[in-house]
């Protein structure tokens, strides 16, 4: 492939005067993992939210794949191929964890506006693929309003994973999980990112993960990149140590 | 124009008491977070009691303004009483719970006036001290509407000093800004929600007691008052008393002129106000977005499992009983059954947008009743036999639900459900007023099957056949990939988007489909009665809907049809042994929910989990 999957320049959203966002470019390539880190508040849900069509960026184009996809809603841009999963995380909870894939699985295939037969059974074994791969696979009759959050965070990976995305945006995905499962998470990640040439863009605060598999890591802070680069420069930059690594000690 | 200005003038007196009993209406809800249908009883008793100190007070000692203030203090204690025995146990039960055991009140205190008072209007005094007119710009007005112009003002003013100057009235308004944040300061709750809800009470008893001069007091006060103060509620925004004040006065000004310029359609353009508003300002004139009370309502909403053996082969036996039954029952068990199946295909309907669809309807009566409408209309416009006119029940109905759909769906909660509750009084309006083509009041006659149908026990297997058909339809497409969008967006919205579903689309459709079916009844319910009248698009029949539903279990598939059946046995069984079916059904009801707050599917639902 050539050229960047995602292509973000000058982003911009400002909530009642204040700049949430204020010019921020993001480009991830094929196979790579682009770390967002910065502290509370900084603007990286908020870089999420523009790329996938949750909110209209006030500034600046997000181009997938060389197309613009700036403003089109979230539905549009995931069938070109984004999968993204939420800070706080949203699922089906009436479901069971294999339903909440079956509906997403149906999804991709345009199939939920039938009413007249059964949904059973449907697309089981890819759902149940899709859970094996994020070690759900024995929890797949459970209800997901059950779960432990960790497990939730696994199911919306299983779930952003469903339409074979070529973008994967995943907004601290392993919030709530120990850290030995944390590092076994992105692990995770990052071997589907290489095997399956998926671009993943997360954001993540334990710094381990952080460092252990990203391949470029971007410091955000009030709306604006302090750093960008390797793993090592970057924790490297006097910059980044006083905004925000100091206190915890790189 | 001195005439215009003083049909403004009555315009804002019939303002003031629409703005006491919303106010009231809207602190309740804004604190507790119970739309309160009693209300409008609160308010029926006021006038009542109002008349009963006023005429026949002890020794006649309490005089006009005596019994007046009488009447406002018992009115005060009885929902006191109200709070304490009922409410109070049902603050952490389903929205919808809360709501049926309030409209169990109005059943209960319906049939209590009924017994304590008797079906004749009562007419009451003149008010001593305000009896003459006084003459403005030339024109005669009555005093007492001058003075009534006056309340509304004061009690905003006395409201506002209480909300904004007291501790008490700071902790109101910290309660209907934030739940959590009124536990976390450490305030006795209860001590708090009683007190707004008698002071709630006491201003509907209070703009009841002063209708006492002013009109006759009838035993349709009660839906008649609540229905408008929703109006008002919602137009102003939920939980805010100056807002409610802003819509009473439009809504007054409304009734006052859209009496001249539009005799016949008062009440739909009073309706068609509020659904502009609402699609405008979801949150209505003043209101503020509430900071969620609750979690989304995906949360513990059980997982729909398809049916188990023992409950497959109950329901396998019941309808081949259902089939079996017809040739063994008299003329009167017949039409019995006819309406029991009728009822649970509309159950049914309303069930598929309330569970599934997450979508609570106030006016479901809105499809039947234009069903119904549309067979009728058939027959009489165009001579259409009843196999047309039963394919135009459901296609009148669907169309409607087009139209109504794509307001409602932009909203959710209570407002969606006002919204439908809106609709549903303007096709009711509709039907009373428009009475060149609907026969008004009179309703349409006639309307009688085909030749081939005429049977009763023919009929009897048609509709069967029909409303089980549709019945089965809805629960198969529950279980769809239909389904499982509506329900995903039920969920979670945001999640739901994000996998590509329109949620907002496949929410109107399910509006619609859910329509279709409530139209089909309709039209069979037509059939079946012979005429077609407004009462089929009346609040208490959208109300027999909610609470078929929610007494069978919102969140189970069996649950309206075990509802639908249980009512219509439960009312049938009351009216035939007992004058007082009303009483006896509001206090089974509000039992009902003390007792199983996930309804009766629901209650035999969590049996068996526990025996597992
Ligand atoms: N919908 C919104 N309305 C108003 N302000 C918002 C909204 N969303 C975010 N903000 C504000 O924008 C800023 C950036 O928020 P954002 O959620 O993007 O930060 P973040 O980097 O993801 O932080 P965290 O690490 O806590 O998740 C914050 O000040 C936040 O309060
Ligand atoms: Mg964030």
């Amino acid at each position: 492939m050539s050229g960047p999957v995602l292509d973000a320049r000058g982003l911009a959203k400002a909530f009642g005067g204040v700049e949430a966002v204020a010019g921020v470019d993001l480009s991830v390539e094929a196979g790579h993992l682009l770390a967002l880190i910065g502290p509370n508040g900084a603007g990286k849900s908020t870089c999420f939210n523009m790329l996938n069509g949750q909110i209209r960026p006030d500034r600046g184009r997000v181009l997938l794949g060389g197309e613009d996809v700036t403003g089109l809603s979230p539905r549009a841009v995931w069938r070109r191929g984004v999968g993204r999963t939420f800070q706080i995380t949203a699922t089906f909870q009436s479901m069971t964890v294999r339903e909440n894939l079956r509906t997403a699985l149906l999804s991709v295939r345009r199939a939920l506006w039938n009413p007249f037969t059964s949904a059973h059974r449907r697309h089981d074994d890819e759902a149940d693929a899709l859970l094996a791969l994020v070690g759900m696979a024995d929890q797949a009759d459970r209800a997901c309003g059950v779960l432990a959050y960790g497990d939730l965070k696994r199911v919306e990976l299983a779930v952003a994973l469903s339409n074979a995305p070529r973008l994967l945006l995943m907004d601290e995905p392993t919030a709530g999980m120990a850290p030995p499962e944390r590092i076994a998470l992105m692990g995770l990640a990052a071997r589907l990112a290489r095997e399956r040439e998926i671009a993943v863009l997360f954001t993540e605060h334990d710094m381990d993960v952080v460092f252990a598999h990203a391949d470029r890591v971007m410091v955000l802070d009030r709306g604006r990149t302090i750093a960008d680069g390797p793993p090592a420069a970057v924790r490297a930059d006097p910059a980044v140590r006083a905004a925000y690594l100091g206190g915890e000690g790189g | 124009m001195e005439f215009l200005v003083l049909q403004a003038l009555s315009g804002l007196a019939s303002a003031s008491s629409l703005f006491l009993v919303a106010a009231g209406l809207s602190l309740i809800f804004g604190v507790t977070r119970i739309v309160n249908f009693a209300h409008g009883s609160l308010y029926m008793l006021g006038a009542y009691l109002a008349w009963t100190f006023v005429e026949h007070g002890p020794g006649g000692a309490l005089g006009f303004w005596g019994g007046i203030a009488a009447a406002v203090a018992a009115t005060a204690l009885i929902g006191a009483v109200i709070e304490i025995l009922l409410l109070r146990r049902i603050y952490r039960a389903p929205e919808l719970f809360q709501l049926l055991a309030t409209f169990g009140v109005v059943l209960i205190v319906q049939d209590l006036a009924l017994a304590i008072w008797g079906p004749q209007d009562l007419l009451g005094p003149r008010a001593p001290g305000l009896r003459g007119p006084i003459t403005i710009l030339g024109q005669r007005f009555p005093l007492y509407e001058a003075f009534l112009i006056l309340v509304g003002p004061a009690v905003l003013a006395l409201l506002w000093l209480l909300l904004n100057r007291t501790r008490w009235g700071t902790l109101v308004r910290a309660a209907t800004q934030d739940r959590e944040m009124v536990g976390a300061l450490g305030v006795d709750h209860r001590r708090l929600f009683t007190g707004v809800f008698v002071l709630g009470s006491a201003l509907a008893g209070l703009a009841g007691a002063l209708q006492l001069p002013r009109e006759g007091l009838s035993l349709h006060m009660d839906l008649a008052v609540v229905t408008e103060a929703f109006v008002v509620v919602v137009v102003g925004g939920l939980g805010s008393v100056g807002g409610a004040f802003l819509a009473a006065v439009l809504i007054g000004q409304l009734h006052a002129f859209g009496i001249l310029v539009f005799p016949k359609i008062t009440l739909v353009l009073v309706f068609l106000v509020m659904a502009v508003v609402l699609v405008l300002r979801p949150h209505g004139l003043l209101g503020r977005p509430q900071a969620e009370a609750r979690a989304p309502s995906g949360a513990g909403e059980p997982v729909l499992r398809p049916a188990t053996r023992p409950v497959r082969i109950l329901g396998t036996v019941a309808l081949l009983c259902a089939i079996a039954l017809p040739p063994f029952l008299g003329d009167y068990g017949r039409v019995v059954m006819i309406d029991m199946a009728i009822l649970v295909l509309f159950a049914a309907s309303l069930h598929f947008m309330m569970g599934p669809g997450g979508m609570a309807s106030f006016g479901h009566a809105a499809p039947f009743g234009i069903g119904a409408y549309g067979s009728a209309l058939a027959l009489k416009l165009a001579g259409a036999p009843m196999e047309v006119g039963l394919a135009a029940a459901p296609f009148a109905a669907g169309l409607a639900g087009v139209a109504f759909g794509w307001f409602c769906v932009r909203l959710s909660g209570v407002y969606l459900a006002m919204l439908t509750l809106a609709f549903a009084q303007i096709a009711w309006s509709v039907a009373f007023q428009w009475v060149e083509v609907t026969g008004g009041d009179n309703g349409l006659l006639g309307v009688w099957p085909s030749d081939w149908a005429r049977d009763r026990l023919v009929y009897l297997y048609l509709t069967l056949a029909l409303c089980l058909g549709g019945t089965l339809l809805l629960r198969r497409a529950i279980f769809s990939p239909f389904g499982m969008a509506l329900r995903a967006g039920r969920d979670s919205p945001l999640r739901a988007e994000a996998i590509g579903i329109p949620v907002g689309a496949v929410r109107w459709a399910a509006f619609v489909i859910a329509a279709v079916m409530a139209g089909l009844a309709g039209g069979l319910f037509a059939y079946a009665k012979g005429s077609v009248f407004p009462t089929y698009l009346s609040i208490s029949k959208s109300v027999d809907g909610l609470v078929m539903v929610l007494l069978g279990g919102v969140r189970t598939i069996s649950g309206p049809i075990v509802g639908a059946v249980a009512f219509t046995g439960l009312e049938e069984q009351l009216t035939r042994v007992t004058d007082l079916w009303r009483l006896v059904l509001g206090l089974a009801i509000v039992g009902l929910v003390l007792a199983f707050p996930a309804g009766l599917a629901g209650a035999a639902a969590a049996l068996a989990e526990r025996r597992r």
